[in-house]
């Protein structure tokens, strides 16, 4: 194991203060929902606070700040292919270039 | 060190260790064991897709006819009178895809051969994580049982295509319900399997072993560990969807306003069948990475062998190999050019799909690269992994108009697209594993399989092979579709290439009757086939360091890599080989029994 | 036979087998529910109409949940900590309120569940529905797969204290780190299901 008994009591007080970020982090994201942003600010700003908080989680609360180089990359690599799932289907169902008119999709304007 | 195996101490293992028959041969935990039950498992399986694919090609070059022997025990629902139904041709088609790929070559190619070799090839006692490892073999085994029990349910077993696409697969009779449990525990068992096999290369490489002393066929299925892992997961996720929409009458894939057979249907519509498209294919594409990578691996290390000369471009081809893998997780809608898909999109799909041929190309032209200046041994394992070359050359380069979309236009869904696939799996990934198979056999059993039967296996089933598969370029390209219960025959524009139907399907009973000899071969050899050392061929890896049949723990004394893997016909060196696990390379070799 | 590495670390890697393993199995479920987000994201953006999350689901019971699974992360890691420095109670104090928490979180779902059941809005109503009961059922078993593995650890899994206890200090940080995955979805799931 990397940490010292000893070197664990920081570790405590770190992970409690890691804890209370979150919950103000949970508030902060409910009580901005209340100002009925549109879609695309309402989610851009939801996913920005859910990925700090999920940094958190992770960096601490799974000690990935400090985890070894296998692991990392193993998850930079796992990333990017989540990334990749969810961005290039939509990019192709919002790609309309070259397809008929008809088969235009409501969605795009519905979203607003 | 944890692990110094010596022979006193293995021998101590095996007193204090008494297992059951049970233990020992059906719930082991040992990663050879498993291995071979994967192996034997799996090539039941592929012969009964293969047979399923026979009573397929009698239909297709004599649509109506009955079907001959077998034809009265198919069953009234299948083919009355012994004439095979539509509907049943469908069950055939799809169960045989699926079939073979989830059950038959994937669980050789990775369950047999990489459980059987990975450990040995990196020194290893076994792998990380034993009894994980027997849980997948059962997972597979049970999978596969549901699958092929799903031919005895009402209506039959899944007839919408290995594809499943939705609606038509959510319509479908109980036999799809049946393919989609079946292929989570298939799943499950990939998932298992590949964990353990990225932890034991990453954790149990025996000393001196570092990544870029690694034998290819290690790093190839660790390449394709990656790929299960990470493409799995959205299929299985995809899987139960569809088992919601058709259990539960949930809409994720269901369009709106659907009529079915004169019927609307009472589900709430709104879904997609193109969201279901997209996480097949998103599996689907690194899947067929994961059916050819193994099958570089075995090839390279085969060719080293039989050419006593190291492989050409052995940092090119790893590089090659990760690229690759990376790659095949966005080139996937390259099977989706018809969909009405944008411009753009398709442009960056064909982009990435060029790009990814380029790897492969490198693999290919270093491994004929390796061949040049090599003193050939043309051993049954080399025939057929010099076949394997040619043979996945065409099957590649089959692929390219493919991943064009313009000329995809014209080619998908037409036999083209079933002989550019089946180039690269059958007379590719198949010749790859025969080679395997007789190239490992000596270390699993201690006894060689028969040379003249191997090479009459060999060279019948090379122009059969070819005889079955050559001809479907042609009927693609005048045109006629996949997936059509007689062969074409209602089609026009099919009559000038029907009579290929004829050929190709004696060209598979052909095939057929050649693989009798390959398994008369395995079982007889396993008693009395031909005594053998520990490395009768001379190799230079390090499962060739460990006794034939290795035991239990695998080294009888501890492992050390010294140097790469294909340290051949080095200058200087005592013999035209020297063992990686070897200290000094100008000192003699111990003598072996 | 012994297989290296199942403890002690690995020099040139810096880890043991389990917590590689465990990871990767991690990276597996980060996919599977990447499969489920990206259902939701194509479904969303080809419907003509798609409710907003806060005019279906209750927000106040959401946001109690996700405080409450986000504690459990806190004792979770206090847990594993706690075995770190040796102290058996505060061990089984951690774990004890951690399984608590989830089990409340556990309670909290099948309420809004039932809500749900009571005014007849079942998955196959739409496909809002099928998606939402589909993602937080499925996080839910994994909340129940997490509750019977610490359980295990809490209870009778505890006696490997005694007899290899880095062991089961390794057991317990790789229970903790499934678990903190399992905080982490939620963290995503909620906002994305009741806030948008």
């Amino acid at each position: 194991m990397s940490v010292l008994g000893e070197d664990i009591k920081k570790h405590v007080g770190l992970y409690v203060k890691v804890g209370v970020t979150l919950l103000v982090l949970t508030v902060v994201t409910v009580t901005v929902s209340y100002v009925r942003l549109v879609l695309p600010l309402a989610v851009a700003v939801a996913l920005i606070i859910a990925i700090s908080k999920g940094s958190l989680v992770a960096s601490f609360f799974m000690h990935l700040i400090a985890e070894k180089r296998a692991i990392y990359w193993s998850l930079v690599l796992t990333v990017a292919f989540f990334l990749a799932l969810m961005f290039l289907p939509l990019l192709g169902a919002l790609d309309q270039i070259g397809t008929s008119t008809q088969t235009a999709r409501p969605a795009a304007e519905a979203a607003h | 060190m944890d692990h110094v195996t010596t022979a006193e101490h293995a021998h101590h293992v095996v007193h204090e260790h008494e297992l059951s028959w049970i233990q020992t041969y059906v719930f082991s935990t040992d990663h050879k064991v498993i291995g071979i039950q994967y192996a034997i498992t799996a090539m039941v399986f592929l012969l009964f897709g293969f047979t399923l694919m026979m009573i397929m090609r009698w239909q297709l070059a004599f649509p109506g006819q009955p079907i001959p022997l077998i034809g009265n025990f198919l069953g009234e629902a299948n083919a009355p009178g012994g004439q095979m139904l539509p509907e049943f041709y469908n069950q055939l088609g799809a169960m045989h895809g699926t079939i073979m790929v989830f059950m038959g070559v994937v669980p050789l190619a990775v369950g047999g051969f990489g459980n059987f070799v990975l450990p040995l090839q990196i020194g290893a006692p076994d792998m990380a994580f034993p009894r994980i490892n027997m849980m997948s073999y059962w997972a597979f085994f049970l999978g596969g049982v549901v699958m092929i029990a799903s031919f005895f349910v009402p209506g039959g077993a899944a007839n919408s295509g290995w594809t499943s696409y939705a609606p038509l697969a959510v319509t479908a009779t109980t036999g799809q319900t049946m393919w989609l449990v079946g292929m989570i525990f298939l799943i499950t068992s990939s998932l298992l399997g590949a964990i353990n096999f990225i932890t034991t290369t990453i954790q149990l490489r025996a000393p001196g072993l570092s990544f870029m002393r690694l034998p290819f066929f290690v790093w190839a299925q660790l390449v394709t560990a990656f790929l299960l892992l990470l493409a799995f997961p959205p299929l299985e996720a995809a899987g139960v969807l569809q088992l919601m929409d058709r259990l539960a009458g949930t809409s994720f894939f269901m369009p709106s306003g659907l009529v079915v057979s004169g019927r609307v249907l009472e589900n709430s519509g709104g879904g997609s069948p193109l969201l279901w498209q997209h996480l097949f294919w998103f599996l689907a594409h690194p899947e067929v990475y994961v059916l050819i990578l193994p099958a570089f691996g075995i090839v390279t290390e085969i060719i080293a062998n039989n050419t006593r000369k190291p492989i050409w471009g052995y940092r090119v081809m790893v590089a090659s190999l990760v690229f690759l893998g990376f790659m095949s997780f966005i080139v996937w809608a390259h099977h989706m050019f018809i969909t009405g898909m944008g411009t753009t999109m398709s442009s960056f799909f064909q982009t990435t799909t060029m790009i990814i041929s380029i790897p492969s190309v490198i693999i290919l032209s270093a491994l004929f690269i390796s061949l040049y200046g090599g003193s050939i041994r043309f051993t049954t394992p080399m025939l057929f992994a010099l076949a394997f070359l040619p043979m996945f050359g065409i099957g590649g380069l089959t692929g390219l108009p493919l991943g064009l979309a313009p000329p995809d236009i014209h080619l998908h869904d037409t036999y083209y697209v079933i002989g550019h696939f089946h180039y690269v799996v059958a007379p590719g990934t198949l010749l790859a594993l025969f080679a395997g198979i007789y190239h490992w056999f000596p270390k699993a059993t201690g006894r060689k399989m028969n040379d003249l039967l191997g090479k009459i296996h060999f060279w019948g089933s090379f122009f059969a092979i070819n005889g079955v598969f050559m001809p479907m370029f042609i009927q693609g390209l005048a045109g006629v579709n996949r997936r059509l219960y007689d062969g074409g025959q209602g089609y026009a524009h099919a009559q000038e290439v029907l009579h290929w139907n004829v050929f190709m399907s004696y060209s598979a009973w052909i095939l057929a009757i050649f693989q009798i000899l390959f398994i008369v071969n395995f079982f007889w050899s396993i008693k009395r086939g031909q005594k053998v050392s520990d490395n009768p061929w001379h190799a230079t890896t390090l499962e060739w360091d460990a006794p034939s049949p290795p035991p239990h723990g695998n080294f009888t004394r501890p492992v050390e890599a010294y140097r790469g893997p294909y340290e051949y016909s080095v200058p200087g060196d005592a013999t035209d080989f020297t063992p990686q696990s070897l200290p000094s390379a100008t000192r003699p070799q111990p003598q072996r029994a | 036979m012994d297989i290296p590495y199942t403890v002690a670390e690995r020099p040139d890697t810096g880890l043991n087998n389990v917590k590689l393993g465990i990871w990767l199995f991690l990276a597996s479920e980060v996919m599977l529910f990447g499969g489920l987000f990206s259902s939701y994201v194509l479904l969303r953006v080809g419907s003509f109409e798609w409710p907003h999350g806060f005019d279906m689901l209750n927000i106040p019971l959401g946001t109690v949940n996700t405080i409450v699974l986000i504690s459990s992360s806190v004792t979770m890691v206090l847990s594993w900590a706690s075995l770190k420095m040796h102290d058996l109670g505060k061990y089984r104090l951690y774990m004890g309120l951690t399984i608590l928490l989830a089990l409340t979180f556990m309670v909290i779902k099948f309420f809004e569940y039932g809500e749900k059941f009571t005014h007849a809005h079942y998955p196959w109503e739409n496909t809002y529905l099928g998606i939402y009961f589909t993602l937080t059922g499925l996080h839910g078993l994994h909340v129940l797969g997490g509750v019977v593995v610490n359980s295990f650890l809490w209870g009778p899994g505890t006696k490997m204290w005694r007899t290899a206890p880095e062991r089961f200090t390794n057991r317990v940080e790789v229970a903790g780190l499934y678990w903190h995955f399992v905080d982490l979805v939620w963290i995503f799931l909620f906002p994305v299901l009741y806030l948008l």
